[in-house]
């Protein structure tokens, strides 16, 4: 099994796997660490690729490692997402991502009449009410936001 | 425990601190009625900044400022101040708090009385921000009801109307379940409460579009007004408005100590006839803010 996948997807020297996205989600962890084409560096995906645990996808970056509010971020839109950090072909660091309890300056307020979204100095906050499925609370407006609206908003 | 605590939302108060604004708003209505005279805000100054036009909430807090002896500041046309120049909300408050002890903010964009409450030293009190929290408003609802029935726990209370847009529902239906009162839930379809906000009550709402099925088990009827504008066809509104109209004939099938509340100003949701019956009672909530208002201001200045 291993070797399949090693096949499906190639080893990276230095940088980060993030594996044990769920399906279909890949493409919206590129999107939030802003991955596009121009990074100077190899990014590989694989979807639908099956697991211990049923299918998943994931994601290998090379020569990119990530900040604690990414991590946070890749929280929101795969909260059972691992971060394995690379070098010289060996798993260094593992992290498994976790919702934090407050969300702090990474989602924007999804009501336009929020406070949060008038041009003031505020950085945004959300209150964690239920982590699966994710539903977040807007610490001003106390707007309630779903998950695809949490997507859609992640700054 | 209340020296200078935001009021920012009525999710903040606990059942304690609820009864305890009642305790002190008791006491109050005797000077709030002006038989009796009080100097305890004398030297404090209240400031009152209305982003957003309101007759009955500023006459009231800058009523019951004054009667406790207290200053007033404010404004009531942003346009006259240099929030017209582009300065922030933020910085507004932060001038304002110096020169004031305590701030009542109405603004029409939601949360901005939290924001007001993070940049201000002194208490901060929400007037109300667009359609979220009208604390104070939810307070005198609360305090009507008690004084006429001694407590919330049981009481049958039907909000009719516009639930979806209506300012005062959201935050009144969380504290009435919260207090355990039985919630009915009375509006056209189009108009029903948001989701989000029945999620959050303690107990399981009736819901119905039939004010007539219910009528005879209410206890307090809240009614609130349905806006024309929300509505793509006029005939459609006046089809909807009529049927949630309270009359002197719909109310001899209700509950004979039945009372009939509005958060005011109303259309023609309750007819004129209504407002001399022993049920009436919207008048009186409306005076019922400025003593609740006057045990705000007390409390969170300490002097109580």
């Amino acid at each position: 099994m291993e070797e399949e996948r090693t096949l499906k997807v190639q080893k990276i020297k230095n940088g980060i796997v993030i594996d044990h996205i769920p399906c279909g989600r890949a493409l919206k962890v590129l999107k939030i660490l802003n991955i596009q084409g121009d990074i100077g560096s190899s990014v590989s995906i694989a979807m639908h690729v099956r697991s211990r645990y049923g299918w998943k996808d994931i994601v290998k970056i090379e020569d990119r490692y990530l900040e604690e509010k990414e991590l946070d971020k890749i929280a929101l839109v795969a909260p059972t997402a691992t971060v394995n950090i690379i070098k010289d072909f060996k798993v260094v660091k593992k992290h498994r991502v976790e919702v934090p309890e407050r969300i702090v300056g990474i989602v924007r307020c999804t009501n336009p009449r929020c406070i949060t979204n008038q041009n003031e100095p505020l950085t945004t906050e959300f209150y964690v009410i239920s982590k699966d499925p994710l539903i977040i609370k807007c610490k001003y407006c106390e707007r309630d936001m779903e998950p695809e609206e949490i997507f859609e908003n992640i700054i | 425990m209340f020296k200078g605590k935001d009021i920012v939302s009525i999710k903040e108060l606990s059942k304690e601190e609820i009864n305890r604004i009642f305790e002190v708003a008791e006491e109050m209505i005797p000077i709030a009625k002006g038989e009796k005279k009080s100097n305890i805000l004398q030297g404090y100054v209240l400031a009152t900044l209305f982003f957003e036009p309101s007759t009955r909430t500023r006459l009231s807090f800058e009523t019951a400022m004054q009667r406790l002896g207290g200053g007033v500041v404010g404004f009531t046309n942003p346009k006259a101040t240099s929030i017209s120049k582009g300065e922030t909300l933020a910085d507004t408050i932060s001038i304002v708090d110096l020169y004031s002890d305590v701030i009542v903010i109405r603004h029409p964009f939601e949360g901005s009385a939290r924001l007001a409450a993070e940049f201000a030293e002194h208490p901060v009190i929400n007037a109300g921000d667009g359609a979220g929290q009208h604390p104070t408003q939810t307070l005198l609802d609360l305090f009507t009801m008690v004084r006429e029935f001694g407590e919330i726990k049981g009481l049958n209370i039907a909000l009719i109307g516009d639930l979806k847009y209506g300012r005062t529902v959201h935050s009144l239906a969380y504290i009435l379940s919260h207090l355990d009162a039985n919630l009915y839930l009375v509006s056209p379809s189009l108009l029903r409460m948001p989701k989000h906000i029945i999620r959050e009550l303690k107990n399981k709402p009736v819901e119905t579009d039939n004010l007539e099925e219910i009528l005879d088990e209410i206890d307090v009827f809240y009614v609130t007004r349905i806006q024309k504008e929300r509505f793509p066809d006029p005939t459609e509104y006046r089809k909807v408005a009529g049927t949630y109209r309270i009359t002197r004939k719909l109310l001899s099938k209700a509950k004979k100590n039945s009372i009939v509340m509005h958060p005011l100003p109303r259309v023609d949701e309750i007819s004129p006839e209504v407002d001399h019956l022993p049920n009436a009672r919207y008048f009186q909530q409306a005076f019922n803010g400025v003593p609740i208002r006057m045990a705000l201001l007390a409390l969170v200045l300490g002097v109580i």
